[in-house]
């Protein structure tokens, strides 16, 4: 079984005298121990609301969250708060998209990685302090115990991200879910970032749940990838089978839309015009119909259905891209 | 650090120039000089001329305040005209009353309406959130003189649980240190003493914390609802920390900055409401002076207490400023 099993999550939020928002749609995707699984799509797609619902971390009022999260044979959507506190920073861990805002202003670096410690594993003063100068050390941050004493402001972008990675793993987690981690940092430190986690999970025997826009990211470090549309599931397949074939039309222009170096001369890039709110012109149908370049009639007939092929490739489209090179 | 203190300082000076200016012109339009309080209702127009001829009231304007401003800044605020007594020390001799007393309201205000609001902010729409703003504006909407009446009567005259007016006992022999009762009382050991003194503060507290308290309410609530939907305190949930130590470490602790600010902001309405409440409970302060100086036109006293006053408001900003480099470390003072 796997660590997480994600099964038909969705997510509505309801706000009094506000029409109902579904951001999230029948979600299905598992993540197993120790392994690397993407999830992308475009900003709005229902990425972050995906994994607060696994974190238990969405508002109590004014949300509808059904379906199942089971993280260890516990489905986390059923579990009472106490326990989840317990479960959340010890075995299930979070990073956020940007650093500065993700840490307490007026609480010193030091106090923000103890507080996990004593949270979770009972250690208090310089034992906790000790850990936490090695925590940081482990993460890249230099000169950790001055550091420890310092506040957000006097660190930078990629060392404020340093420092919530290692309250993250402070607890040595089995599950670190991973939202945008680089979008809020220059491109230089993004790679850096991005190899820290990875050498950190490979080391920890940490599964990774890596959220991101950018399928360039992920290309490099998941073993398999869920890619969102509108709150559904458009398509997924492990690593390899999808760089090697995109079926869905979203996630061939999601790639289009990375420019890459490799290129064969000529290739043009193709972007997805419109954004994830364009309305959709019919009642029922294929969310994505409105941009796609490949539509047909079928397209507004009702939801697709996920097609699976015999190499564990899902996609939700009636009109699927089938050669390898299609991008003209 | 010692920079941004000497500047704040020098801010006060044109502050202070432009407000004895203006108390100046204002308590002289004043109907009834102070030479008609003194004769009272002897006074005839051949004594009046003669008395303002003695204080110098005679004079122009710019001359008494040339004369005035000479004399203050010799650090001489002059004699009161009703106790024949140096200004300065009447106020020294009062001063620690009303310092407690705002003390004590500010303690009461601060305790009750921090949790007051926070509650209010996290049960946002129902009737618990409701009753605390509600009730906090109730508060500030009873005149002062109106509700230390009512709380004198029930819970002193009525029940007898606090003594109705004064800052001591006069059955109790107290040595006095400081002129602050209650240190006084600690420093000496006189328990019995301080814990007197403690009892007198109470229900003027009360009272008086009745103006603050609304606006405490209301900015904590409006903070902490800010607070809540930041980033870091999603961050704090995610690491699975009790709701204790999100509530104290993460969320109040940001929710405190602009509440300081306005408790120093508050000084100012909480001065004017202890000349009221003094007045309501006969308790010894510059407030119940000030309300007898103002019947007696007693310019020096006047004028000498309102520039204190000033300055001390200012003080306490300037303080609470510094507290804010405590509390939040991106605030760099220079
Ligand atoms: N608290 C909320 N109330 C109402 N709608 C929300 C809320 N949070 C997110 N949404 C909606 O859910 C959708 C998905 O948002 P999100 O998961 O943040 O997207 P992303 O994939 O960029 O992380 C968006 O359309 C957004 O408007
Ligand atoms: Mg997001």
């Amino acid at each position: 079984m796997a660590l997480l099993e994600v099964k038909d999550l969705s997510v509505v939020f309801a706000r009094k005298g506000e029409r109902e928002v579904r951001a999230v749609d029948g979600v299905s995707f598992d993540v197993d121990a120790g392994e690397v699984v993407g999830l992308v799509g475009e900003s709005g797609c229902g990425k972050s609301v995906t994994s607060l619902a696994i974190m238990g971390l969405l508002p109590k009022r004014g949300v509808r969250v059904s379906g199942q999260a089971t993280f260890d044979g516990m489905n986390l959507l059923q579990t009472d708060e106490r326990t989840l506190r317990d479960i959340r920073g010890r075995d299930v861990a979070m990073i956020f998209q940007d650093p500065l805002s993700s840490l307490n202003p007026v609480v010193p670096i030091g106090l923000q990685v103890t507080e996990v410690l004593t949270r979770h594993r009972g250690m208090k003063g310089e034992a906790a302090k000790k850990e936490a100068a090695h925590l940081l050390e482990r993460v890249g941050i230099p000169d950790p115990t001055r550091r420890l004493k310092e506040y957000p402001h006097q660190l930078s972008g990629g060392m404020r991200q340093r420092a919530l990675i290692a309250m993250a793993v402070a607890c040595a987690p089995r599950l670190l879910i991973a939202d945008e981690p680089t979008t809020a940092l220059d491109v230089t430190i993004q790679a850096q970032i991005l190899e820290l986690l990875k050498d950190l999970v490979r080391d920890s025997g940490t599964a990774l749940l890596m959220i991101t826009h950018d399928l360039g990211v992920v290309a490099g470090m998941c073993k398999s990838i869920n890619v969102l549309y509108a709150g559904r599931r458009v398509e997924s397949a492990p690593r390899r089978v999808l760089f090697a074939q995109r079926h869905h039309p979203y996630t061939v222009g999601l790639l289009g839309s990375i420019p890459r170096l490799d290129a064969p001369k000529g290739e043009k890039l193709r972007p997805i015009t419109g954004s994830v709110r364009d309305v959709l012109p019919w009642a029922e149908g294929c969310a994505f119909a409105p941009r796609c370049f490949n539509r047909v009639d079928r397209c507004v007939d009702g939801p697709p259905e996920l097609v699976w092929t015999a190499a564990q490739h899902g996609y939700r489209c009636v009109n699927p891209v089938m050669e390898a090179e299609t991008a003209k | 650090m010692f920079r941004f203190i000497v500047r704040r300082l020098l801010q006060l000076i044109p502050t202070l120039f432009g407000l004895s200016l203006l108390l100046f012109v204002w308590l002289h339009r004043l109907p009834g000089g102070p030479e008609t309080a003194i004769l009272g209702e002897r006074s005839t127009p051949e004594l009046r001329a003669r008395i303002r001829e003695e204080m110098g009231l005679d004079q122009p304007i710019w001359v008494q305040y040339g004369r005035f401003m000479k004399r203050v800044l010799s650090g001489d605020l002059g004699t009161s005209i009703g106790t024949k007594r140096p200004v300065t020390t009447e106020f020294l001799e009062r001063f620690p009353g009303t310092v407690e007393l705002t003390i004590t309201a500010l303690i009461i205000a601060v305790g009750i309406g921090i949790p007051l609001g926070y509650i209010a902010a996290r049960r946002r729409g129902t009737w618990i959130d409701q009753l605390s703003v509600g009730g906090a504006l109730l508060g500030i909407c009873i005149p002062v003189f109106f509700l230390g009446y009512i709380v004198k009567e029930v819970l002193a005259v009525n029940f007898g649980w606090f003594p109705t007016t004064g800052r001591q006992d006069v059955t109790i022999d107290a040595t006095r240190v400081t002129g602050f009762f209650v240190l006084d009382g600690l420093l000496t050991r006189e328990w019995d003493a301080a814990a007197d003194a403690i009892m007198h503060l109470i229900l003027p507290g009360i009272v008086l914390a009745s103006i603050p308290l609304a606006s405490i309410v209301r900015i904590t609530r409006a903070s902490v609802l800010e607070v809540v939907q930041e980033d870091y305190v999603r961050t704090a949930e995610a690491k699975g920390l009790t709701e204790q130590t999100v509530r104290s470490r993460h969320i109040l602790r940001n929710a405190m900055l602009p509440v300081a600010t306005t408790i120093g902001l508050l000084t100012g309405s909480l001065l004017s409401g202890a000349v009221l409440t003094e007045t309501v409970f006969a308790f010894s302060g510059i407030g119940a002076f000030i309300v007898e100086a103002i019947d007696r036109r007693d310019y020096p006293v006047l004028m000498g207490f309102i520039m204190i006053v000033a300055v001390i408001y200012v003080l306490v900003n300037l303080l609470v400023d510094l507290s804010y480099s405590l509390i939040d470390p991106r605030v760099r003072v220079r």
